[in-house]
């Protein structure tokens, strides 16, 4: 049976530098198995630094990320592309791989070195497409899908990983409304099964939409981190944004608008 | 997409059609008369036995490795820096490789085994010099200052070349060393086939072997790497692998261009990107390429003409015929 997906970040400090200042310093927070929880701040504020840093691509200088408990540095690189998806901002493919071809990509965790996907991998993807209704862009080439398409390929890429742990670059900035839905639902239906999720978002609205816990952050600090009913206000946005927030109800749903007039 | 079992009959097709082309170059040739022997001969006439057997196979299997090397190198380069304008002789690799073979033959020894080794440091070297240049420009996407850096270190590769022709003893030295700025086969023996075999079989090998690997390591590093990889180790042993068949093919064959560019892109048109099957693809076509264009060069006229103006000659056109193709896509 496959264990939880928890994440505990204690007391983590990242720097790239030893002369800058901290990019990370001291975050503290648990996410639980099967939680969204959106990374939350405008652009620049260091928060596809701290999805690399889960993801094991960089090495925090202090505190530690758990994954079940277990230090990152403990897991192999293999055990972590198996439990770990990522799905970055923009992937440049400058080659015109199918969307079978590229979604087959996301097996790497389960093949060796120089293994060929077997046809049990095949059927993998065949299932991943059919469950995120893709089936009928198996044969198209990536780089003529729309930005919507594109998207779900990139997402359906990494499930292909059978990951507990999905991390999201900024997977809804460059979709209109419906496709965001869209998105956002699977995301949602990933959590119900177990995935635990997090992902980066400038949007705050994103953020209310799906997630239970938010990271604030701006320039490269983490501002406040927790369950999102405690973390949404308007001072903490304010904060964030550094321009006047309210966060105000319609139907139960927070929204966030700018408090200002544009004159 | 192409299928799978269409995949399969299209290798099929090409492998039997790479072999009909290795069976008839043996063939091919001017002695008895121009052209063509008659297959027969080999049973009546000793000498063209023995033509056959020590000088034409030789030749013509050094040219299929020169093709496979070189087009699976190409197809590697332009994966592994996302890059289809890429080919060995683009980055250093060629002209590198060509300044090693002349400094040895200039200042250490014409030994074969000293020149491949001069040969594949220096193409290493020229490839090495190429990516650390492209990566400390500051302007232009990564393709163009790959392409760039590629061109500034092969020219400077190239004047290093024009200074040992320079320094060279024109009777004995440069004649050899003109002989790899302008690529040919002419007498290629068994022992020197033999001595090239390890690198060239090994560095396909690994390509070979990698090539499913080598789609991964076609995307951004951090994909990459979240997907098992170790992006830098894995790139650098899959160009180590191609490198060193294309220097080593180069230490004997000198400067053959167009075949490592334009090889990969027919593939490609044939098999789509992924590089499980573009691999295998590139080496036939390479191949038989390399071995048709071989067949030309020592056949079509009294002379031997160099392989490489006629590589560059039938590459440029098949270049020109893709890019104003309306069906063909390039993303750069």
């Amino acid at each position: 049976m496959k264990t939880p997906g928890i994440i505990s970040l204690s007391n983590l400090t990242f720097s790239y530098d030893a002369n800058l200042q901290d990019a990370i310093s001291d975050l503290s927070l648990e996410i639980p198995a099967g939680s969204i929880a959106a990374i939350l701040g405008p652009n620049g504020a260091g928060k596809s630094t701290l999805l690399h840093i889960i993801l094991g691509m960089l090495a925090p200088q202090g505190g530690q990320v758990l994954l079940d408990g277990k230090n990152l540095s403990f897991y192999s690189r293999r055990e972590m592309s198996r439990l770990v998806g990522l799905v970055p901002q923009i992937e440049h493919i400058p080659f015109e791989f199918s969307v079978m071809e590229y979604i087959l990509l996301g097996r790497a965790p389960y093949m060796g070195i120089l293994q060929m996907p077997s046809d049990e991998d095949y059927q993998t993807v065949s299932e991943i497409l059919r469950t995120l209704k893709l089936t009928h862009l198996a044969h198209r080439v990536v780089l003529d899908l729309s930005g919507g398409e594109r998207q779900m390929v990139l997402l359906a890429r990494a499930l292909a990983q059978q990951p507990r742990i999905l991390l999201l670059d900024e997977p809804t900035s460059h979709l209109d409304l419906s496709n965001k839905g869209h998105i956002l639902r699977i995301l949602k239906d990933l959590a119900e099964q177990g995935v635990t999720v997090i992902f980066t978002t400038h949007d705050p609205y994103t953020a209310v939409l799906s997630a239970q816990y938010l990271i604030l952050m701006r320039d490269g600090n983490i501002l406040d981190s927790g369950p999102i009913e405690q973390v949404l206000k308007a001072d903490k946005l304010t904060s964030t944004y550094g321009v006047p927030v309210r966060v105000v109800k319609v139907n139960g749903h927070s929204v966030i608008l700018l408090d200002q007039t544009l004159t | 997409m192409p299928q799978r079992s269409r995949l399969t009959r299209l290798f099929w097709l090409l492998g039997l059609t790479l072999l009909g082309v290795l069976v008839v170059s043996i063939f091919i040739g001017r002695y008895p008369s121009p052209y063509w022997m008659s297959p027969s001969l080999l049973r009546e006439d000793e000498l063209a036995r023995r033509l056959v057997l020590s000088l034409r196979l030789p030749r013509i299997l050094t040219a299929l490795l020169m093709g496979m090397s070189l087009s699976s190198a190409g197809a590697v380069l332009q994966m592994i820096f996302r890059n289809p304008l890429v080919e060995p002789g683009f980055l250093g690799v060629s002209q590198g490789a060509a300044f090693g073979a002349a400094l040895s033959i200039l200042w250490v020894g014409s030994s074969p085994i000293i020149m491949e080794i001069s040969a594949i440091l220096f193409a290493l070297m020229g490839l090495m010099l190429s990516y650390f240049l492209a990566r400390r420009m500051r302007h232009g996407s990564w393709a163009l200052r790959l392409i760039l850096s590629g061109i500034a270190v092969s020219a400077l590769f190239s004047a290093g070349n024009g200074i040992m022709k320079y320094l060279a003893d024109p009777l004995s030295q440069l004649p050899e060393i003109t002989f790899w700025m302008l690529g040919g086969l002419w007498g290629m023996t068994w022992k020197k086939l033999l001595f090239i075999s390890p690198f060239v079989i090994v560095g396909l090998l690994i390509v070979y072997l990698m090539r499913w690997r080598l789609n991964l390591l076609s995307l951004s590093d951090e994909t990459a790497f979240s997907l098992g990889t170790a992006p830098a180790r894995e790139r650098t042993l899959l160009l180590v692998g191609a490198v060193s068949a294309t220097a080593a093919i180069t230490a004997v064959g000198g400067i053959v261009g167009w075949i490592g560019l334009i090889v990969p892109h027919i593939a490609r048109r044939i098999f789509g990107a992924n590089a499980q099957y573009t691999i295998p693809a590139s080496m036939m076509i390479g191949g038989m390429l390399t071995v048709i264009c071989d067949n030309i060069a020592r056949a079509l006229l009294p002379g031997e003409i160099p392989l490489g103006i006629i590589t560059s000659l039938l590459g440029a056109l098949a270049f020109l015929a893709l890019m104003i193709s309306p069906k063909i896509k390039m993303r750069i």
